[in-house]
């Protein structure tokens, strides 16, 4: 697999102007003559599908939603970063750089993170055009907080639904482009397989979701911005909709799949509490900017945390992080929420929580302004919950969250596929092994405002296509993969739901690949994982017929997919001989319990090569370079 | 958090597709855990169905955290449920007692049509959308966010109006089923934003154009829709609506579309 990153060469600084230059133009007139696809319509490929039709491509878009604007980006509540320096508090491009690349525990592209600082202020200007009501000052001026594994506040923020305004500013962007005929919108259709013709990406196939149809569509290019697969884990805080399929299928055809070990454990979400639940819900970041996180100082202490007096609490995350104290950044956050639990301080019913308390944010500020700034997220808490955090301290506890790891791309987000790109969360590019809070908004929306608009039409205008059509045989072979595919999974008439199996997976990567991995544990989830795929094919239920509207089979063919990516997952993770942001295997630690990285050896992305079918996968690495930053051990003390 | 259960009589309503016959049929939901929400109960309850060989009860959801606008059923009567400014997959089983009988039926307007049991076909509200519901700013185009002061009263009362989901409770909820609480919002936040201002004529009138076009109703002050809707938008901003539209047909020199 040939991995060649692209990255221009010379200053950091001018590496992305530079490269705008060199990249071939695709004239005005000529660009009506291209047909691009978009699958996706969150953050990254509502903006990419309308950037690209402002610009006159002909765009197609797809989305499993019954309407763009619900993609799982929605639900991002804090905030997205740029390095406006409106604060007047030190910060720069150079600062969010350098706090996004030290937040991944130095394990993305110098290149690649420094073009989405410089382009995060851009997002910031576009979407104020839009009309997005971000939070402002009396003055009139845009406001900002901070987020964790920041010293600046850098976050722009919506009250607690920055994703939302966000995703429908970008909506609104693509529903002007349907209007003006440039994109076609396919809602209810899922992307089944990728496509290739003499090795270039010319198409997808789709299942529409309420016909059962499967349709055959062409373009010159495939843009991939379906998100992250943190539902591997069953229980996280992604949509429920949100699965792996369409990456999966594109690395069986040949896309590289890049640290996938690479999964983010979000430290607020709301505990577990009983085994019908089917999602966890997060509680924003922004929360740590006035709760403070505590445990009981000893164990087993049953009382209200109202009644435990001052001097009987640990507020670990201030005695352990002094300098950013409640703000670490998540993977820290995480491991230390988790080790006061594993040493019998967590609490509630049981015992896998920590409370977040804003007793004294109140009483300095007042609960009105701790509404204001958090209203919504006190109600949903409530709601869930059934206790009022104005009294009693929330608990929390960390949950899946998001996919660092996703298809490998390169500089101009070409996976290893010619004409296949993918944005957002599906890739891997620019988050190392940890993201930092509100850089997920950033990146989606740089990738697909100002990154892919002008690296496609490199691609488009340097590249020779053939007619393809969609009765291509390439077109024929994959509509009979999928529809066989589909058969199967309804012939099976099993004993178990899909949810069930789902279920199954999902314990055992949270069990042994969650916040601690261990050589043995991870080898064991191998098996595990092996087991409950081969009872997946002989014991499934999937009611109901592939002609009509029929979510289990939909489901299935997520799960089935899981089921074969959970293990790349695996193997990636046992790969990877050190501990590096959320990645902690307990066998590569400091004294303090903090990860322990091996820069000599393991300062590259692993990309894995699908083989065939029962195959183990192939490992290439990508060896990162560092010439602009010096790798330190990474310090929140 | 309790570990109490209670058991429910459920009658949903089931339609195989769009031209077909609907009807309510009754289910037995036993052992709910109260602390389950009511999305979590269908859950269960198509975990059931599905292990007794038949179809399980086809719903829209996905976020299950009231802020994606996809799910949404008219439960005894009311969408989304009993509880105020809560979507159905935020509201949780608590709020009913044990041995409750529970209607639950899709959201119904001719414009929003069945596609199956509980799932609508929402189409026509992207169409509003797309009629007007944007500022017209190309990528690259937009001057320095703060090159604009907008005064902090005028954009928390834009974020209220913005905070819709799009998920048609407002449509479903009134007797005329009008489509002016959804309209308004989206009209209501670009309208009090400077930004907003230059398409404020054209975007009221082509926007309510599309929404008679599509068969939805108009307002006549019955509020219901303000009672249902998940995220509390105001009526208030319907009158904002009413102002820009009768502003923009007497006083611009926009045409009627």
């Amino acid at each position: 697999m040939q991995l060649d990153a692209k990255i221009p060469g010379g200053p950091l600084e001018t590496k992305w102007d530079r490269h705008r230059f060199d990249l071939k133009l695709v004239n005005p007139s000529n660009k009506r003559k291209f047909e691009i696809i978009v699958v996706g319509t969150g953050l990254a490929g509502g903006s990419a599908s309308a950037s690209l039709a402002e610009l006159g491509y002909n765009v197609k878009t797809f989305c499993i939603q019954d309407s763009p604007r619900r993609a799982h980006s929605i639900a991002a509540q804090g905030g997205i970063n740029a390095a406006k320096n409106y604060c007047n508090d030190g910060d720069s491009i150079w600062r969010l750089f350098y706090d996004t690349i030290k937040g991944g525990d130095f394990r993305a592209r110098e290149g690649n993170v420094y073009r989405l600082a410089q382009v995060s202020n851009l997002i910031i200007d576009h979407c104020v055009a839009q009309g997005i009501p971000f939070a402002r000052e009396y003055g009139g001026l845009l406001a900002n907080r901070s987020f964790g594994g920041a010293q600046v506040s850098r976050t722009f923020y919506a009250r607690g639904q920055t994703g939302q305004q966000l995703l429908l500013g970008a909506y609104s962007s693509l529903m002007r482009q349907v209007a003006r005929g440039q994109v076609t919108m396919f809602p209810r259709r899922e992307m089944l397989d990728l496509v290739l013709v003499d090795g270039q990406a010319r198409g997808i196939v789709v299942r529409n979701l309420i016909t059962g149809q499967v349709e055959r569509h062409t373009a010159h290019a495939v843009v991939l911005a379906t998100g992250g697969y943190a539902n591997v884990f069953f229980l996280s805080t992604n949509g429920m909709g949100c699965n792996v399929t369409a990456a999966y299928r594109c690395y069986k055809k040949g896309a590289g799949f890049a640290n996938p070990c690479y999964t983010q454990i979000h430290p607020t979400c709301i505990p577990v509490h009983g085994d019908y639940q089917s999602k966890l819900t997060l509680m924003s970041e922004s929360l740590r900017n006035d709760g403070r996180v505590w445990v009981p100082k000893k164990g087993g202490d049953t009382r209200r945390p109202e009644d435990i007096p001052e001097d009987e609490r640990d507020y670990y995350l201030e005695r352990i992080y002094p300098s950013f104290g409640n703000l670490a950044p998540r993977d820290i956050s995480s491991r230390a929420a988790k080790r006061m639990c594993d040493e019998g301080k967590g609490v509630g019913p049981t015992g896998r929580a920590v409370y977040l308390d804003f007793r004294d944010a109140i009483q300095r500020l007042g609960k009105a302004e701790i509404e204001a700034r958090y209203g919504n997220l006190f109600q949903m808490y409530e709601r869930i919950v059934a206790e009022d955090p104005y009294k009693t301290p929330m608990m929390i506890y960390p949950a899946s969250h998001y996919a660092m790891g996703g298809l490998w791309v390169d500089y101009n987000l070409m996976s290893t596929i010619p004409g296949l790109f993918v944005l957002g969360e599906a890739n891997f590019s620019d988050h190392g092994a940890n993201r930092l809070g509100a850089s997920a908004l950033m990146q989606g929306l740089g990738d697909g405002y100002f990154v892919i608009p002008y690296t496609i039409g490199g691609y488009l205008a340097g590249t020779k296509f053939a007619e393809v059509s969609d009765s291509h045989p390439a077109f024929q072979e994959s509509e009979a993969e999928v529809v066989a595919k589909v058969k199967r999974l309804l012939s099976i008439k099993g004993k178990r739901t899909v949810q069930d199996f789902h279920r199954d997976l999902g314990n055992v990567m949270w069990e042994y690949c969650g916040m601690g991995r261990t050589d043995e544990g991870l080898t064991k989830a191998r098996k595990l994982v092996a087991e409950v795929k081969a009872e997946f094919w002989q014991n499934v239920t999937v009611p109901g017929s592939h002609a009509d509207l029929n979510q289990s089979l939909e489901n299935a063919g997520r799960v089935a997919d899981f089921l074969e990516f959970a293990d790349v997952l695996l193997l990636d993770a046992l790969a990877r001989r050190e501990s590096c942001g959320c990645h902690f295997n307990e066998a590569f630690q400091t004294e303090d319990h903090e990860a322990l990285r091996d820069d000599v050896n393991m300062s590259h992305v692993a990309v894995w090569e699908y083989a065939g079918e029962g195959k183990e996968p192939i490992f290439n690495k990508e060896p990162l370079v560092f010439e602009f930053v010096k790798l330190a051990t990474r310090s929140y003390k | 958090m309790s570990s109490k259960t209670i058991n429910l009589t459920l009658k949903v309503w089931r339609q195989q597709g769009p031209k077909a016959p609907g009807r309510l049929e009754t289910y037995k939901a036993d052992n709910i855990p109260t602390d389950a929400s009511f999305l979590e109960m269908l859950d269960i309850v198509n975990q059931r169905l599905t292990l007794e060989g038949k179809e399980p009860i086809a719903f829209d959801h996905d976020c299950r955290e009231g802020i994606c606008g996809m799910c949404g059923s008219v439960v005894n009567g009311r969408p989304h449920g009993p509880e105020r400014e809560t979507t159905l997959c935020q509201l949780h089983m608590r709020h009913f007692q044990n041995g409750d009988t529970v209607v639950i039926e899709p959201f119904r307007a001719r414009a929003i049509p069945v596609v199956k049991d509980l799932v609508v076909d929402r189409a026509a509200l992207d169409q509003i959308i797309a009629a007007g519901g944007f500022i017209s700013v190309n990528t690259g185009q937009a001057p320095e966010a703060n090159s604009l002061p907008v005064p902090k009263d005028k954009a928390d009362l834009a974020m209220d109006a913005a905070a819709c989901i799009g998920c048609g409770a407002c449509i479903a909820a009134c007797p005329n089923a009008a489509a002016m609480l959804f309209t308004s919002a989206k009209i209501s936040q670009f309208a009090l934003l400077p930004h907003g201002r230059p398409e404020a004529a054209k975007r009221a009138l082509a926007m309510l154009a599309k929404m008679d076009a599509l068969g939805f109703g108009n307002c006549t002050n019955h509020k219901e829709c303000e009672v249902e809707c998940p995220k509390g938008i105001s009526i208030s901003n319907i009158a904002r609506l009413n102002r820009e539209f009768i502003k923009a047909a007497f006083a611009s020199r926009e045409n009627l579309p």
